[in-house]
C-alpha cells in the first residue's frame, strides 16, 4: 500500500520514539479532594507500533491513554512527569499548539461511537472536519478521501454512506467510520478508546479486523485500551497491564500470554476458567411455546419462541443486541404481553398481562437487571431496598423485617453495616449484590438475570458468578441467565438457549451446544469470541475468506 | 406522508381543539363577569325596562348558547361581530365591526413584537452563546447580573428611566433631575440619539416613521425579555458539553468557539425555540403598561378598556387573537424542535 502514501509519511522512520511519557501522575478531583489516578507511569511507544493498556474501571487506562495526546478529562490533572510527543513537550504545551495537533497528527477513537458522533450533522461532515479545519485538504479531495478510507473499511455503500446521519448505521459501521475519521490526516497515533466493547462479537471480529489492517496499512502507532485481554492480544504488539494508577506488568503479547508473571494479570483470565458442571433434569419449572411478541405491532421482536427452564437449573440465553432476548424477560414476567402463544409454569398458564397475575405468582418470578446504578433507587437505604419485598410479598416488619434483611447480606456476602447506605456508597458489584439480595428477599422459584455481570469488571464478575451458583446450590432456585458473553455462559449454564432475530437458534445442553455440530450462527457466533491467542483473529478471517472464497 | 408532516398536522389539529376550548373559557367567562353593558352605558338609574330594551336591540336577550353559537360561527368566518359601543338606538353609520376596531391595534401590536424579535432574539442568543463559551467567567457573570436586573426590575420602571434619558437628552436634564444631577449624567447618556419618548402611530404613519417611533417601546421590551432567552441559550448548550461528541470535537482540534457554535448549539435548538415562543408569546398578548407608557396603540389596551366598558364582542375577539397566539407561536417551536433534529427528520 505504499503506493498512495503522501511523501511525507516517507520520512516516518519505524522504530524511531513517538511517545515517551516519564514519571506521569495524574489527580482526579471528586467528594472535595485530589484523589491520584495514574501514580508514576512511564510509556515509550515507537512509530509504527501498537501498544495494549489493560485494566479493570479505575486502573487509569484512558487517563493516561488521554495524556498521552496531553489531554486530561475535566476535574483531572497532571501533577508530576512528561509526556514528549516527537520531541513536543505536551504537558507545557498551549491549547493552540495541542489543537494543531489534535485531529492531525494525534487522534482518537472514543468508546460509544453512537454517542461520540454528532446526532445533528451527517457523517461526511464529521469524517472530513479534522482534514478541513486543519487545511490539510481541500472539500473535495477530503470528500474523496473519506470515501476511500470507507472502503478501506470494508463500509457498505462506501459512496454514499458519508450522507447518512449517525443514527441512521449500525453500531459496528459508525466505529468503523469513526476509525475514519481518525485517520483522515494520517495521523502518526491514535488512541483507541475500548472502540469494541459496546459491540457485539460477531461485529467486534470485523471491526477489530478493519483497525488493525487500517492502522497497519497507513504504519500508524497506536495506544490501544481494553479491559479485554483477548481482544487487545489480537491488536497490540506490547501489553502493559495496570491496575489503580500502576503498572502491574509490561512484555510483548506473545510472552505476556504465555508466560504472566504477576498474580494479577493471570486472575485476569480467571473468569474464563469458571465453568459450572452442567446437569440435565427434565422437571419443567417454566415454559414458554410459540410465544410472538412485539413492541410496534409490526416487526415481530419474538418469532415463535419456545423455551424450556428446568427446575433449579441455569438456563443461559445467548444473543447479540436485537436477538429478542431481552424481549423474552419482558414476556415471562408478563411486561410486554406477547401477541400469540403460552407461557406456563409449575403446569398452569400464566396470565399474559402483569395487572392479571397475583401477587403469590409475581413474588415466584423476580428480576435482576444489568444497571444497578439504575435499577436501585439512588435515595433508598439498602434497609428500604431489600426490606421491600419482604413487606410487601412476605408481610414482614419491624425487628423481624430487619433480622431477615441482615440475613439476606450474609447471604450475599456483605456484613449488616450495609444495612443503612445508600447505593452511591457502594462499587458496582456490592450494587449489584444488593440487587440479587432484593431478588432474593420475595424467595422466588424463578429469577431472570439481564446482563447481570456486563457491566462490571472480568474479577467482580467472577465474584458475582460464584455468588450466584453458591445461591442456587442453597435455595435450588432456577435461573433464566441473558447474555451476550460466551465466557459467562460456559461458567453459569446448564442448558443454552441461542437466539438471533427473535428465533431461537437451538436449545439444549451446554455440551451440547458448545460442541459441534452447530448450527451455523451457533458456529457464527462461537467463532467470534476473541480468545487467548495473538493469531486467533488472522487464523479466522483466513479460515472465513477461504471459506467464502 | 413524511412524519414531519403528519407530526405538524396532528398539531395543528390538537391547536385548534385548544383554541376551541379556550373560545368557550373566554365567552362564559366574559359572561359571568357582573354587570351587562346595558348597565355600564345607561347608568345605575336605568330603569329595568329600558335595560332590558336596550339587551334586546344587541341581541342580549337570547340565550348564552345561542350567542355563543353564532358568535364562534362568525368567527371562523373572520367575522368578529360589532362592536357594542355606537350600537344600540344610535344612527347605523355609528356602528363599527369588531375587525375594523382592532385591525389597526393588532397591526401595531405585531409591528412593535417583530421589531423587539428583530432586535432581542439575536442579541440573546449571541450572549447566551458568549456566556457558555466563557462560563463562569467575568464576562459570564457581568452579563447574567445586568439581564436579571433588567428583568427583575418592573417594565414600566425600565420604561420611564428610557423615556427619561430621552427627555432629558434633548431638553436638558435640569427640567427633570434634582440640581446638579444633570452634569453628571448628561456625559453617559449624550450619545444616544433624540428618540421620541411618545410612540403614538395612526394609520397614516409611514413605515421608517412608525419604526423611529417605536424604538424605545422596543427597547424597553428588549431588556425585559433579553435574560430568559439568553439565560435558555447558555444552560442548553452548557447541559450538552458533558456529551461524548463535544469531548471529540475538542479532540479534533476545534477551538472552543467552534466546539459550541457547530456542535454544540445544533443540538440546543430546541429548548431555545420553546423559550423564544413564549416570549414572543408575551410581546403580542403581555405588553399593554409598556404601551399605556409610551401612549402606542395597540391591542392590549384596547382588551383593557373593552373589557371595562364591557363590550364583549371587543374583548372576546381579543382573548382569541391572544390563544391563537400562543398556540400558533408554540407550533412553531415544535416544528423548529421536529426540524433541527435528524432524527425526526430524517428516520431510519
Amino acid at each position: 500500500m505504499t503506493s498512495d502514501v503522501k511523501p511525507a509519511d516517507k520520512s516516518r522512520v519505524k522504530g524511531s520514539t513517538l511517545v515517551e511519557i516519564k514519571g506521569l501522575k495524574i489527580d482526579g478531583y471528586s467528594d472535595d479532594k485530589w484523589h491520584p489516578i495514574i501514580k508514576g507511569l512511564d510509556l515509550t511507544l515507537k512509530r509504527g507500533e501498537v501498544i495494549g493498556l489493560i485494566g479493570e474501571s479505575g486502573a487509569g487506562k484512558s487517563t493516561l491513554g488521554l495524556a498521552a495526546m496531553g489531554y486530561t478529562k475535566p476535574g483531572c490533572k497532571i501533577t508530576a512527569g512528561s509526556v514528549t510527543f516527537d520531541g513536543i513537550d505536551l504537558v507545557n504545551a498551549s491549547q493552540d499548539r495541542l489543537r494543531e495537533l489534535w485531529g492531525s497528527r494525534i487522534s482518537y477513537v472514543a468508546q460509544s461511537a453512537s454517542a461520540s458522533f454528532n446526532p445533528a450533522h451527517k457523517l461526511m461532515e464529521q469524517v472530513t472536519e479534522s482534514a478541513l479545519n486543519h487545511g490539510v485538504m481541500d472539500k473535495a479531495a477530503a470528500e474523496a478521501d473519506a470515501k476511500d478510507l470507507f472502503k478501506r473499511l470494508q463500509l457498505p455503500n462506501p459512496d454514499t454512506i458519508g450522507g447518512r446521519y449517525p443514527h441512521q448505521v449500525s453500531g459496528g459501521q459508525l466505529q468503523r467510520a469513526m476509525t475514519a475519521m481518525a485517520m483522515s490526516c494520517r495521523p502518526d497515533l491514535i488512541i483507541f478508546d475500548e472502540p469494541t466493547t459496546a459491540l457485539d462479537v460477531t461485529t467486534q471480529v470485523e471491526v477489530l479486523a478493519a483497525m488493525r489492517r487500517i492502522v497497519e496499512e497507513f504504519n500508524t502507532a497506536a495506544i490501544y485500551i481494553t479491559h479485554d485481554l483477548a481482544v487487545v492480544a489480537q491488536m497490540a504488539h506490547r501489553i502493559m497491564v495496570l491496575r489503580y494508577g500502576n503498572l502491574v506488568e509490561e512484555a510483548e503479547t506473545r510472552a505476556m500470554l504465555k508466560a504472566p508473571t504477576q498474580d494479577y494479570t493471570k486472575s485476569l483470565w480467571a473468569v474464563r476458567k469458571l465453568e459450572k458442571k452442567e446437569e440435565k433434569s427434565d422437571d419443567i419449572a417454566l415454559s414458554v411455546s410459540n410465544v410472538d411478541a412485539s413492541y410496534s405491532g409490526v416487526v415481530k421482536v419474538l418469532d415463535n419462541v419456545t423455551v424450556r427452564i428446568p427446575r433449579g437449573k441455569t438456563v443461559a440465553v445467548v444473543g447479540e443486541s436485537g436477538s429478542g432476548k431481552s424481549t423474552l424477560a419482558r414476556a415471562i414476567t408478563g411486561l410486554l404481553p406477547p401477541s400469540k402463544g403460552r407461557i406456563s409454569f409449575n403446569g398452569k398458564d400464566l396470565p399474559a398481562r402483569l395487572q392479571d397475575r397475583d401477587r403469590d405468582t409475581l413474588r415466584r418470578i423476580q428480576m435482576i437487571y444489568q444497571s444497578a446504578d439504575t435499577a436501585l433507587n439512588p435515595r433508598q437505604t439498602v434497609r428500604d431496598i431489600i426490606g421491600r419485598p419482604l413487606e410487601f410479598y412476605l408481610g414482614l416488619t419491624g425487628a423481624e423485617k430487619d433480622r431477615r434483611i441482615v440475613k439476606l447480606l450474609d447471604a450475599i456476602e456483605l456484613n449488616e453495616d450495609f444495612i443503612d447506605r445508600y447505593p452511591g456508597e457502594m462499587s458496582g458489584g456490592q450494587k449489584q449484590r444488593i440487587s440479587i439480595a432484593r431478588a432474593l428477599a420475595a424467595e422466588p422459584e424463578i429469577i431472570i438475570c439481564d446482563e447481570v455481570t456486563s457491566a462490571l469488571d472480568q474479577i467482580v464478575q467472577e465474584e458475582i458468578l460464584k455468588l450466584l451458583m453458591k445461591l442456587q446450590k442453597e435455595t435450588k432456585v432456577t435461573y433464566l441467565f441473558i447474555t451476550h458473553d460466551i465466557a459467562t455462559v460456559r461458567a453459569i449454564s446448564d442448558e443454552i438457549v441461542v437466539m438471533y432475530k427473535g428465533k431461537v437458534v437451538q436449545q439444549g445442553l451446554k455440551s451440547d451446544v458448545l460442541n459441534p455440530p452447530y448450527p451455523a450462527y451457533t458456529e457464527l457466533l462461537l467463532s467470534s469470541v476473541p480468545q487467548m491467542d495473538p493469531d486467533w483473529l488472522t487464523t479466522l478471517l483466513r479460515k472465513r475468506s477461504g471459506a467464502a472464497a | 406522508m413524511h412524519p414531519v408532516i403528519r407530526t405538524v398536522l396532528q398539531r395543528l389539529g390538537l391547536g385548534l381543539l385548544t383554541l376551541f376550548a379556550v373560545s368557550v373559557i373566554i365567552f362564559s367567562s366574559l359572561e359571568l363577569l357582573p354587570g351587562g353593558f346595558a348597565e355600564a352605558i345607561l347608568g345605575q338609574g336605568a330603569t329595568p325596562e329600558t335595560v332590558a330594551a336596550f339587551n334586546k336591540s344587541l341581541g342580549l336577550d337570547r340565550p348564552p348558547v345561542t350567542r355563543y353559537v353564532e358568535w364562534l360561527g362568525g368567527a371562523v368566518q373572520g367575522d368578529f361581530g360589532k362592536s357594542f359601543a355606537g350600537a344600540g338606538g344610535w344612527r347605523e353609520e355609528n356602528v363599527r365591526f369588531v375587525s375594523d376596531i382592532i385591525g389597526p391595534r393588532f397591526y401595531n401590536t405585531f409591528f412593535l413584537a417583530a421589531l423587539t424579535a428583530l432586535i432581542a432574539v439575536p442579541i440573546a442568543i449571541a450572549l447566551g452563546l458568549f456566556a457558555a463559551l466563557y462560563r463562569n467567567g467575568w464576562f459570564d457573570r457581568i452579563i447574567n447580573s445586568v439581564t436579571l436586573t433588567t428583568i427583575a426590575s418592573p417594565e414600566f420602571f425600565v420604561a420611564y428611566v428610557l423615556v427619561l434619558i430621552a427627555v432629558g437628552n434633548k431638553n436638558g436634564f435640569a427640567a427633570v433631575l434634582p440640581d446638579g444631577w444633570g452634569p453628571m449624567v448628561k456625559p453617559f447618556v449624550s450619545w444616544i440619539p433624540d428618540l421620541p419618548p411618545l410612540a403614538t402611530v395612526s394609520k397614516g404613519t409611514p413605515f421608517w416613521e412608525h419604526v423611529w417611533k417605536a424604538i424605545l417601546p422596543a427597547i424597553t421590551l428588549t431588556l425585559v425579555i433579553v435574560a430568559h432567552m439568553m439565560r435558555m441559550t447558555r444552560a442548553s448548550i452548557i447541559s450538552l458539553l458533558a456529551n461524548p461528541y463535544i469531548e471529540m470535537a475538542k479532540l479534533k482540534g476545534l477551538s472552543p468557539r467552534q466546539v459550541i457554535v457547530r456542535h454544540a448549539l445544533p443540538n440546543a435548538w430546541a429548548p431555545i425555540a420553546t423559550v423564544i415562543a413564549f416570549n414572543l408569546a408575551y410581546l403580542v398578548v403581555g405588553v399593554v403598561v409598556v404601551e399605556v407608557v409610551f401612549t402606542y396603540p395597540g391591542i392590549g389596551q384596547l382588551m383593557v378598556d373593552s373589557v371595562g366598558s364591557r363590550d364583549m364582542p371587543v374583548a372576546q375577539a381579543c382573548a382569541l387573537i391572544f390563544a391563537a397566539t400562543y398556540i400558533l407561536l408554540n407550533l412553531v417551536a415544535d416544528i423548529i424542535a421536529i426540524v433541527t433534529n435528524p432524527r425526526l427528520l430524517h428516520p431510519k
